[in-house]
């Protein structure tokens, strides 16, 4: 049959984990096609299909998808679900609202967060924080799956796929969008940032977070920070790097201040290099990082960005 | 408004987990269990609600073996009012538990259910959705902050992008993020009045759901390791190692 990718968007740009979706959905079921729910989402449709490997482009350009409401996605997947035999979402705060509601629909159980498709049926996905994974077989019948996007590569961009519109599925009714308060920042986004500089409790005020985020754009970085940064109230939530926030796999992640709890180092320790600067060098985060400096933040930061400013950056 | 509250009895969030030699899963011998983090947000914003005097009663209900019931008797002693222990032996996956919570809301017809948003062993994510859909009921998930109103509710939802906000008609399902509450500890006093708190017990039969797992487990192996490093002395030679590395 075919596997369904649920694009990942806001209405104007397609966030890059769809296509590392498109990855996944490959190695289970071909063709792909990938569903574009929105409203005025014509570009995000257009950079669908560009995706190499993509079959078709199903576009559902409707008020009723504005903000991706999971109750009216669930009836629209459902609308379409007969034709294939995986149907999978990258599991962002999206992906996860969405998909369990049309696996229980579908009486089918949900793989949450795959890391690697060993077979068409047979995934690996991690368990306890990261700290364990297991490997697990699918019955037979549909699949629904959620997948954890910095573990696959994104396909080419040189595809051509059809785009094809289809019908607004029912309303449920049961649920409308309201209103939200999104960071807006000039900085890349956290998850698919070639460098990431993230804070944590060490930095003690969100006044000196300011420190961190200077030494970031010198790096033209995305800003994280540990969930104790988050909880003492120096950055907004979505900020969070680890297993119940954000997993970010970039070239360079450098962690400052943070002392590299489990949760933490479940979000980030598959970065390809890891720096970490921490004044305790017991830290954990020594453990994980390729190269560690033992250093008070205060000084070490400032001193970074004259050194970084130094060297042209 | 009666309030639900699904709890899980996982391995402490402090216990650092070990993969068993021949990978058939995690040690839980002589390991320390508590109450899943999510949920203990979500007991504590369902006891608020009725300290406020919106939510009238909160029943507690548990799926898992014997030993959950010392996690409904923590929710008791947090505040919530009964217990319900629907006894399962094994793993009973996030579907076969939406499935048995579905038949214990129709029968206590709770306005509103509150679930922590994953359990910390799993990972899966899928329980509060998936009973929402079972229900045909409406779904906040990952809350942030909770307006509880007659016939609707106002739930802030922590994002990718940062908060966004839903209007959910009631009856519904909300799950809980971190920063929705911070759970208090039960006071001694509480601890013994939880003693005297109804637990009642149930089968998965009772419900007519069958919890055998669906998915396989084929093996639980430990994470690939990431060598240590190296240290540096200073910040300049931090980032000739990092320049060197391509990395800057």
């Amino acid at each position: 049959m075919a596997s369904l990718v649920l694009a990942e968007h806001d209405n104007k740009t397609l966030s890059d984990a769809t296509a590392k979706t498109v990855t996944a959905a490959a190695a289970i079921s071909a063709p792909v096609h990938v569903l574009v729910a929105g409203q005025d989402c014509g570009a995000v449709a257009e950079a669908a299909a560009k995706i190499a490997g993509v079959e078709k482009i199903l576009v559902a350009d409707d008020a009723l998808y504005a903000h991706m409401v999971a109750e009216t996605m669930e009836t629209l997947i459902l609308s379409i679900a007969e034709k294939y035999d995986a149907i999978l979402a990258p599991a962002t705060t999206s992906g996860k609202n969405i998909l369990p509601r049309v696996a229980a629909k579908l009486d089918t159980p949900q793989i949450s967060e795959i890391l690697k498709v060993v077979s068409p049926d047979t995934f690996e996905r991690p368990i306890y924080a990261g700290n364990a994974i297991q490997t697990v077989q699918a019955p037979a019948g549909k699949k629904v799956i959620t997948v954890r996007a910095t573990a696959f590569k994104a396909p080419g961009e040189d595809g051509n796929a059809q785009v094809e519109k289809i019908a607004a599925a029912a309303d449920p009714g049961t649920t409308s969008f309201a209103g939200e308060a999104l960071s807006r920042s000039e900085r890349p986004e956290l998850t698919s940032a070639k460098i990431v500089v993230s804070g944590g409790r060490g930095l003690g005020s969100a006044e000196n977070f300011k420190l961190v985020e200077k030494v970031a754009d010198r790096l033209h970085a995305a800003v994280g920070a540990s969930r104790a940064a988050v909880d003492a109230g120096y950055v907004p939530n979505d900020y969070q790097v680890g297993q119940t926030g954000k997993v970010v796999a970039p070239d360079l992640y450098l962690a400052v201040g943070i002392s590299g709890a489990i949760q933490h180092l479940a979000g980030m320790k598959d970065s390809k290099i890891i720096a970490a600067i921490n004044k305790d060098e017991e830290a954990p985060i020594f453990q994980v990082a390729d190269y560690g400096l033992v250093a008070d933040l205060f000084q070490a930061l400032p001193e970074m960005d004259q050194e970084l400013a130094k060297r042209g950056r | 408004m009666k309030v639900l509250v699904p709890v899980k009895r996982v391995i402490d969030y402090n216990v650092k987990v070990r993969v068993k030699a021949d990978q058939s899963g995690v040690d839980l011998a002589n390991v320390k269990m508590s109450m899943n983090p999510f949920d203990e947000i979500a007991v504590e914003e369902a006891v608020r609600l009725k300290e406020k005097g919106k939510a009238s009663e909160i029943v507690v209900v548990s799926i898992g073996p014997q030993q959950a019931s010392e996690t409904i008797r923590t929710a008791l002693a947090m505040g919530a009012d009964r217990g319900l222990l629907v006894k399962a032996e094994g793993e009973v996956e996030p579907l076969a538990v939406a499935k048995i919570l579905k038949a214990i809301v129709d029968a206590e017809k709770p306005m509103l259910v509150i679930a922590g948003k994953q359990a910390i062993d799993d990972d899966s994510n899928q329980t509060g959705q998936m009973l929402a859909a079972l229900l045909g009921w409406g779904q906040g998930t990952f809350a942030h902050k909770l307006e509880l109103g007659e016939a609707s509710a106002s739930i802030e939802r922590e994002i990718d992008g940062g908060l966004q906000t839903v209007d959910v008609k009631l009856p519904a399902v909300m799950t809980t993020d971190l920063r929705l509450n911070e759970p208090r500890y039960a006071s001694l006093p509480n601890i013994m009045k939880a003693k005297k708190k109804p637990i009642e017990e149930k089968t998965p039969a009772d419900y007519g759901v069958d919890t055998t797992p669906r998915l396989k487990v084929l093996k639980v192996a430990e994470p690939p390791k990431r060598g240590g490093g190296v240290k540096v002395k200073s910040v300049a030679e931090l980032l000739d190692k990092l320049a060197e590395a391509g990395a800057i």
